[in-house]
């Protein structure tokens, strides 16, 4: 059981810096749709999905910069979904694709914590929307400062190690096509962050890792994952 | 007590029910029609079960689940009493399903079954309206069918918890264009309140104005634009939604 005072960080672990829900698709990435390959034509996917797959992370997930994120009962390492976040700054609806960009006010990183799962064909309730979840930050950059967000590179570091290191260059749907796509049935309001995707294959953290993720242009987001005392 | 949220001379205020009509805070007396109605709450966490009615679960040619189906909804799928529900065109099968939903009033955590009721601030009714077509096979059902913009009447108001001593003992029925097209009871159903409040619970803060989305029976047919759907639930009310073309 790690003492949470060794852990110091600037900033609040406590208090995530977006104040609306966190939306993010599953499979945005054609890597992902790849290496997945036949099982997606297969019993009970049949075939690959259509519209964009949305997922959840509800307000008891999101937490700050710095947090000490503890393992769920009877889980002993989580998945790391690195992503970029787009943070909404007005309301988004139907929003067209050559627009979309104007409802984004700017951008973060996002860290959505996964406990460890196969199938696709539930939503991951429990695997996904566990308490600080979603770890959220280190800090909002404007749309102006970071004007290519589709340039990026997310680093996914375990005690200082990379161990993941991706681009936005394959994504199934691009930002402003993932946007176009969501706010057609979706409305997103201000303070609002869709996340551009989590690949497939991400590292696994386990009690006692300190977890960073690094998107150039932003900054270094990181967590302690710990066991429950 | 029953509590609505109403917009009225363009102010947004709470508003009591007084034998079908309001009292707003000013002292002033309306009725229904003279309001624009708003969800008796704005929900934080929105969870919503899927099958969690033997009889709808056999109705879908599903076995019924042995832990619970559940999916969440956005902040942008509420609508009010007396408001509209868009159909999008061209899709074959739309429905309603009309479910009790449980309005958390406590935070917790670990919340044992037994003292699940002491969380619960009271009940309101949801259409949980679904667009078969969209269903795909990936975290299903996913938020195109259940979260969709203005898809998900919640209300007419607010009951509060000790006004509804047995919610597991509640008629539900739905009307279509006066039409009984559903109907069930709240005893049917298969993940009751204590059991669901512990289970979220295990895992997750709940905190107040979470709100849980209990599931419906049997009995879903499609609507079309110009339906009038009324979801009617024993001890709460009839909360009411006119299908519109998209």
């Amino acid at each position: 059981m790690i003492d949470p005072n060794l852990f110091k960080t600037g900033g609040s672990a406590e208090q995530s810096p977006i104040s609306g829900l966190v939306y993010g698709p599953l499979l945005n990435d054609q890597d992902s749709i790849e290496w997945l390959g036949d099982k997606l034509l297969t019993a009970p996917y049949k075939a690959l999905p259509k519209a964009p797959i949305l997922y959840i992370k509800p307000y008891n997930t999101h937490v700050g910069h710095g947090a000490i994120v503890y393992l769920p009962s009877g889980v002993a390492e989580l998945e790391v979904g690195s992503t970029l976040g787009l943070v909404f700054g007005e309301r988004a609806s139907q929003v067209s694709e050559e627009r979309a960009l104007e409802a984004v006010a700017g951008y973060t990183v996002v860290i959505d914590l996964s406990a460890p799962h196969q199938s696709l064909f539930r939503p991951p309730i429990k695997e996904k929307c566990f308490d600080r979840a979603c770890p959220i930050g280190p800090r909002l950059v404007n749309k102006a400062e970071l004007p290519d967000p589709d340039s990026v590179i997310i680093t996914t570091f375990i005690n200082d190690e990379v161990q993941h290191q991706r681009n936005l260059a394959n994504l199934v749907r691009p930002i402003p096509r993932l946007i176009a796509d969501v706010t057609e049935f979706l409305t997103l309001y201000p303070g609002d962050v869709l996340m551009v995707g989590v690949p497939v294959n991400m590292p696994f953290a386990r009690a006692g890792d300190r977890v960073g993720v690094e998107i150039s242009g932003i900054g270094r987001l990181e967590c302690l994952i710990d066991s429950t005392s | 007590m029953r509590t609505a949220r109403v917009k009225y001379n363009g102010i947004i205020q709470t508003a009591i029910v007084e034998e079908g009509s309001l009292r707003l805070a000013d002292g002033q007396l309306l009725a229904e029609e003279n309001v624009e109605w708003l969800p008796p709450l704005e929900p934080r966490t929105v969870f919503a079960l899927g099958l969690n009615y033997a009889d709808h679960a056999r109705e879908l040619e599903f076995k019924a689940p042995e832990s619970p189906l559940i999916f969440l909804k956005g902040r942008n799928t509420f609508v009010g009493h007396r408001g509209q529900t868009p159909r999008p065109n061209g899709v074959a099968f739309m429905h309603y399903a009309c479910e009790l939903t449980v309005v958390i009033g406590r935070e917790g955590k670990h919340i044992r079954p037994e003292q699940a009721y002491d969380y619960v601030a009271g009940y309101t009714i949801a259409n949980d309206y679904a667009i078969r077509d969209y269903l795909e096979n990936y975290y299903r059902p996913n938020l195109r069918v259940k979260s969709r913009d203005n898809t998900t009447p919640l209300g007419p108001w607010l009951v509060d918890v000790a006004d509804i001593p047995n919610p597991l003992n509640l008629y539900l029925r739905t009307y279509v264009n006066g039409k009984l097209t559903q109907e069930g009871n709240t005893r049917d159903m298969i993940f009751d309140i204590s059991y669901l409040i512990a289970y979220l619970s295990e895992f997750m803060t709940l905190a107040p104005g979470d709100i849980i989305l209990t599931g419906t029976p049997e009995g879903l047919v499609d609507v079309q634009p110009g339906d009038e759907v009324v979801c009617e639930i024993e001890g709460i009310g009839r909360l009411i939604n006119t299908i519109v073309k998209e």
